[in-house]
Order: structure tokens, then C-alpha cells, then sequence
């Protein structure tokens, strides 16, 4: 049988003697590989209560890490590192160490959602992956992911005008993580486009990049929206006892 | 058949506006092509895609109830989405507005805000392009509508993961014979087999293409749609069909930026299964919009004596 999630043992935990004899018999070389034992006492008691505090991560108490999640999830197949089930493990007692090694890919999760439809007992792991990633971008461990600033970016739009304007997503976007709007394979793309679409459609395209696309009588819904962000936010910083946000001026 | 899918009320959503434009204009000649009626939602707004949710689902729901709401004041009681992100979100909204009170409180707070009547569950049903085809015009009816068989051209199906994801908000799926599966999803095969396609053994059609995170995360996206595509050659496909512009856009990016970046070239086509079967029902390429796909299809189809 294969072991199973076998990129949790780590190197450096491993002890193997090259002469080792017990009780008579050799167990020199990889016979004797066997995992150090170690103390853990720094705990934090309320990782898994603030976690569960941010959107999507209610449900994280239910889990008993049978391993559906990791089992399915489509990023731990191109990264071992990626375990959604280790990390709830670690989050519900308080590890936050150990989380805090693999703190810079939790936002790789993809939100294909092969977990939360695997899992049996309605944790909701897609969610408990995007809270993870939250609480450690407000808890200061890590900076706001590219995705991040890409849900950022895309829900002003949304929130401002109650539509998006796809062109506007990606320059914004691109200056927001300082990236080049350059890149050969993108120029690549854009050859390809304008050698074969025809113009009223360039036109088109050029128009909606001047003219936003808006939802009409959307003020009501913005003020709203914008309103139900701002306690959503204090509440978040409030569940992990975090000094309320400086308002902008 | 389903009658009451012959005029239904139509939410094309952002992506159809800019990237995904082929789609709905493939989508809109097709039903023009089958007599059915798409009449689009007066003011709709964005669903919130895949980022809106990591701010605050209750307030996908609400952009999502918004739009459902929309839909009632125009008097109907089906809406048809054909973008997998948009048709998630509304099947999402009603799910949450039937089970979750929370949600259904930040739906009231916010539409009482906007000044509109706040949507409730169960009034309006959200359909997917597929079912929408499916439902009303089936295998049977496409067969005798036929004009210019796909007869030989070998098609992978690919649904991606909103379609099916998660199980629990879609009711109406694996309720057995004549319903969609979540597991193994066939509507799309069954339309184009009935177009004449011969639909390839595709293992990978509800994986997924990385598309939430398609530009912040490339590399990632990258690899994914790579092993969709080399995989899709593997099983002997040719084009594979899409009902979703954002894994349309994902695979079209990602096979170039693979070569660009990896150095890994892959041949097969992709086309929005709208665009395959607006040319099976006789419909021109340049009608069903395959000029603006960035996937450069027109040698096959030529090949084909297609559109």
C-alpha cells in the first residue's frame, strides 16, 4: 500500500542509522528509518474560532478528516504541498506553525469545488480554503495573494457599477501586482485577435473599454453594497481582535 | 418537451458581453434557427463571477437574486444562462435563499436598499443553454433539423466545474434516466451525437481549466488546461466543445501561452458546442461568431465542408 500523503513526513524529522543492530537483529540502513518524536507547546487556542468567524469558514468544526478534500482537490494533484484535509487538521488544534509553513499557497486553492462536493460532512472545504487564506492575509503573515487583488479589483467593479468591463479587470489588475502588460504570450493573444476579427467588433470591444457598461438606477444598490462591506470587514477584524481599520479620508 | 422553455428569459452576463461574445451569438442563432424565444433581462447586473463570493457570499446571492428578481418582474418563471459562472450563482442564490435565513436577510436589507422587491425562492427556475436545447428541442428534434451533419468530426465534451459543483444546488440532477449527472454529465454529448459528432471517451470533462485564477495564478492555469488539451488528443478528439466562456477563454489563453511559455504545442480546436451546432443546422461560421474565437478553427472546418 502506498502511504498516503506521504510529502507530510519531512526530511529533516527522518532518522536513519547505517549500523543498527536490536535485540540481535540488523536493522542497519533504511530499516531503522523512523520519524523524531518532537514537543509541541506554542498552540493557538483560537485559530480555528477565528477562522470559522470569516466568510465560508463555518463549517470547519463539522470535519473528520477523512481526506476526501485533498483526495479530490485538483491543486494538491500538481503540488502535494496543497492539503486542504492537514490544514483543517492543524487549524482545529491550534498548529499554527506548522500552517504557517505552507501560509504563502493556501490562495492557490481554484474553487473548482471537487472537495465540497466530495466531502460527507458539509464542511464546505473550498470556503474554509479562501477564510485560511483571509485570516492570513489579515493576521499580517502574508501579503493580499494575486488573487486577492484580483477579487479586488473585480468586486469594486462590480459594486461600483454593478457590471464589470473585462479589458478594465485586466489592466487594472496588471498594474495592481506590478505586471507588464507585455508579456509574449499576451501580445501573442492580441496578433491573433486583431488578425482575424473584423473591425465593428474591434470597434466594439474599444467602445465598451471608453463607454462602462453600468446597470442603470444600481445607486441605491451601491450605497448598500458598500455600506454591508464596511461592518462585514469590522466584523472580520473584530472575530480576530484586530484594531478597527483607520477609515480613509 | 418541455414547453414552457420556448420563451424563457435570457441572461447572457458579462462575459458574454467582452470575451465570451461568440457564444452569445452563437447562442441566439441557434435558438432563432430552432423558433425559440430568448428575451434578455432588462438591467441585469453582474453575478459576482468567482471573486464576489471570497468577499462575502450573501452578497453573490444578492447580485444573483437581483437578477432572479428581474426576471419575475418581466413575468417569467425560467431564466436561461449559458455561462457556467452565471447559471452556479443563480442556482446558488436559490439554494441559499430557501436554506440559509442569513442569506436571505442580507437579500431583504439589500434590495430594500436598491428599491426593488426583494426576490424569494422558488419563483423563478434557472436553466442552463444546455438544458434549454435539450428540453425543448432534444435528440430527436435536432435530428430531423440537421442540414450539415458534424458526421466524423470527433468531439471531446468538456463541462468544467461550475456546472455540476457542488451537488447540492442543483436538484433537478442525477434524478436517473432523461436527468443530468453531476458525475458524468452528458447533455452536450447527447446534443452533438445528435448533430452527427462522434463524441470521444473524454475522462477529464468536469475538470477543471483553473479558470478562477486564469491570470493570477498562470502557471497554474497553464498546467491544468495543458493536461485537458494533450488529454483530449490522447482520446482521439479533434475540437473540444465548451458551454462555458470563461473555460472557453482559459483553454484558448492557456494553449498559447503553453507554447509561448512551456514550448508545448497543441493542435486541437475549440468551439462553443453553439458554434457546432449553429453549423450543423446549416447556420454560416461567421454567423455562429467562430471568427472571433482566438482557437483558429477554420482549416478543419474547411477541411469538413462546415458553416
Amino acid at each position: 500500500m502506498p502511504i498516503h500523503e506521504k510529502s507530510l513526513i519531512r526530511k529533516e524529522d527522518l532518522v536513519t542509522h547505517e549500523r543498527l543492530t536490536l535485540e540481535g537483529v540488523d536493522v542497519s540502513g533504511d530499516w531503522s528509518t523512523f520519524i523524531q518524536p518532537r514537543v509541541l507547546t506554542n498552540y493557538n487556542e483560537r485559530m480555528e474560532q477565528e477562522i470559522a468567524a470569516l466568510p465560508g469558514g463555518e463549517g470547519i468544526h463539522r470535519c473528520w478528516q477523512c481526506g476526501s478534500c485533498t483526495n479530490s482537490c485538483t491543486v494538491n494533484a500538481i503540488n502535494p504541498d496543497f492539503n486542504p484535509r492537514y490544514w483543517i487538521y492543524l487549524i482545529r488544534l491550534g498548529m499554527e506553525s506548522e500552517l504557517l509553513r505552507d501560509k504563502d499557497i493556501v490562495w492557490q486553492c481554484v474553487s473548482c469545488n471537487k472537495c465540497t462536493y466530495a466531502c460527507p460532512r458539509d464542511v464546505n472545504p473550498e470556503g474554509v480554503m479562501k477564510a485560511t487564506a483571509h485570516w492570513l492575509e489579515l493576521k499580517g503573515y502574508t501579503k493580499p495573494s494575486p488573487a486577492a487583488e484580483f477579487d479586488a479589483e473585480f468586486s469594486e467593479q462590480v459594486f461600483a457599477t454593478g457590471r464589470i468591463e473585462e479589458g478594465r479587470v485586466l489592466r487594472n489588475f496588471f498594474t495592481r501586482t506590478g505586471q507588464k502588460l507585455n508579456q509574449p504570450w499576451l501580445v501573442a493573444l492580441v496578433q491573433g485577435l486583431v488578425r482575424r476579427l473584423p473591425l465593428g467588433y474591434l470597434l466594439r470591444l474599444g467602445q465598451a473599454a471608453v463607454l462602462r457598461p453600468r446597470a442603470r438606477r444600481w445607486s441605491g444598490a451601491r450605497a448598500g453594497i458598500e455600506e454591508y462591506v464596511r461592518e462585514r470587514r469590522a466584523a472580520d477584524r473584530r472575530a480576530l481582535a484586530l484594531a478597527p481599520e483607520e477609515t480613509e479620508p | 418537451m418541455t414547453e414552457s422553455y420556448r420563451r424563457v428569459a435570457y441572461y447572457p452576463g458579462c462575459a458574454l458581453e467582452g470575451t465570451g461574445h461568440a457564444y452569445d451569438r452563437s447562442t441566439r442563432a441557434v435558438g432563432k434557427a430552432l423558433g425559440l424565444e430568448l428575451v434578455e433581462l432588462d438591467n441585469w447586473n453582474c453575478c459576482g463571477a468567482m471573486e464576489v463570493k471570497n468577499v462575502d457570499p450573501k452578497l453573490q446571492t444578492y447580485l444573483s437574486a437581483r437578477n432572479l428578481a428581474i426576471a419575475e418582474k418581466m413575468g417569467f418563471s425560467t431564466v436561461m444562462a449559458p455561462c457556467n459562472g452565471c447559471y452556479h450563482n443563480l442556482k446558488k442564490a436559490e439554494y441559499d435563499l430557501a436554506n440559509d435565513p442569513g442569506s436571505t436577510a442580507v437579500n431583504e436589507r439589500l434590495s430594500a436598499k436598491a428599491g426593488h422587491a426583494a426576490y424569494r425562492s422558488g419563483k423563478v427556475a434557472t436553466i442552463h443553454a444546455l438544458d434549454w436545447i435539450k428540453q425543448t428541442i432534444g435528440e430527436e428534434g435536432l435530428k430531423v433539423r440537421v442540414k450539415n451533419s458534424l458526421a466524423g468530426l470527433r468531439i471531446a465534451n468538456y463541462y468544467g466545474c461550475m456546472y455540476t459543483r457542488p451537488r447540492h444546488i442543483f436538484p433537478e440532477k442525477d434524478k436517473g434516466t432523461g436527468s443530468e449527472s453531476t458525475a458524468k454529465p452528458h447533455f452536450m454529448d447527447d446534443l452533438l451525437a445528435a448533430a452527427g459528432a462522434e463524441c470521444v471517451e473524454y475522462p477529464l470533462k468536469t475538470a477543471c481549466c483553473g479558470g478562477a485564477h486564469t491570470l493570477s495564478d498562470s502557471d497554474t492555469s497553464t498546467k491544468l488546461v495543458l493536461n485537458l488539451l494533450t488529454t483530449a488528443e490522447a482520446c482521439g478528439a479533434e475540437v473540444i466543445a465548451t458551454e462555458c466562456p470563461t473555460c472557453h477563454t482559459g483553454l484558448e489563453m492557456h494553449q498559447v501561452r503553453a507554447e509561448k511559455v512551456l514550448g508545448k504545442k497543441t493542435s486541437v480546436k475549440i468551439l462553443y458546442f453553439t458554434q457546432l451546432l449553429g453549423m450543423a443546422l446549416g447556420l454560416s461560421r461567421r454567423r455562429v461568431g467562430v471568427q472571433e474565437n482566438l482557437s483558429d478553427a477554420s482549416a478543419l472546418l474547411t477541411a469538413r465542408r462546415l458553416g
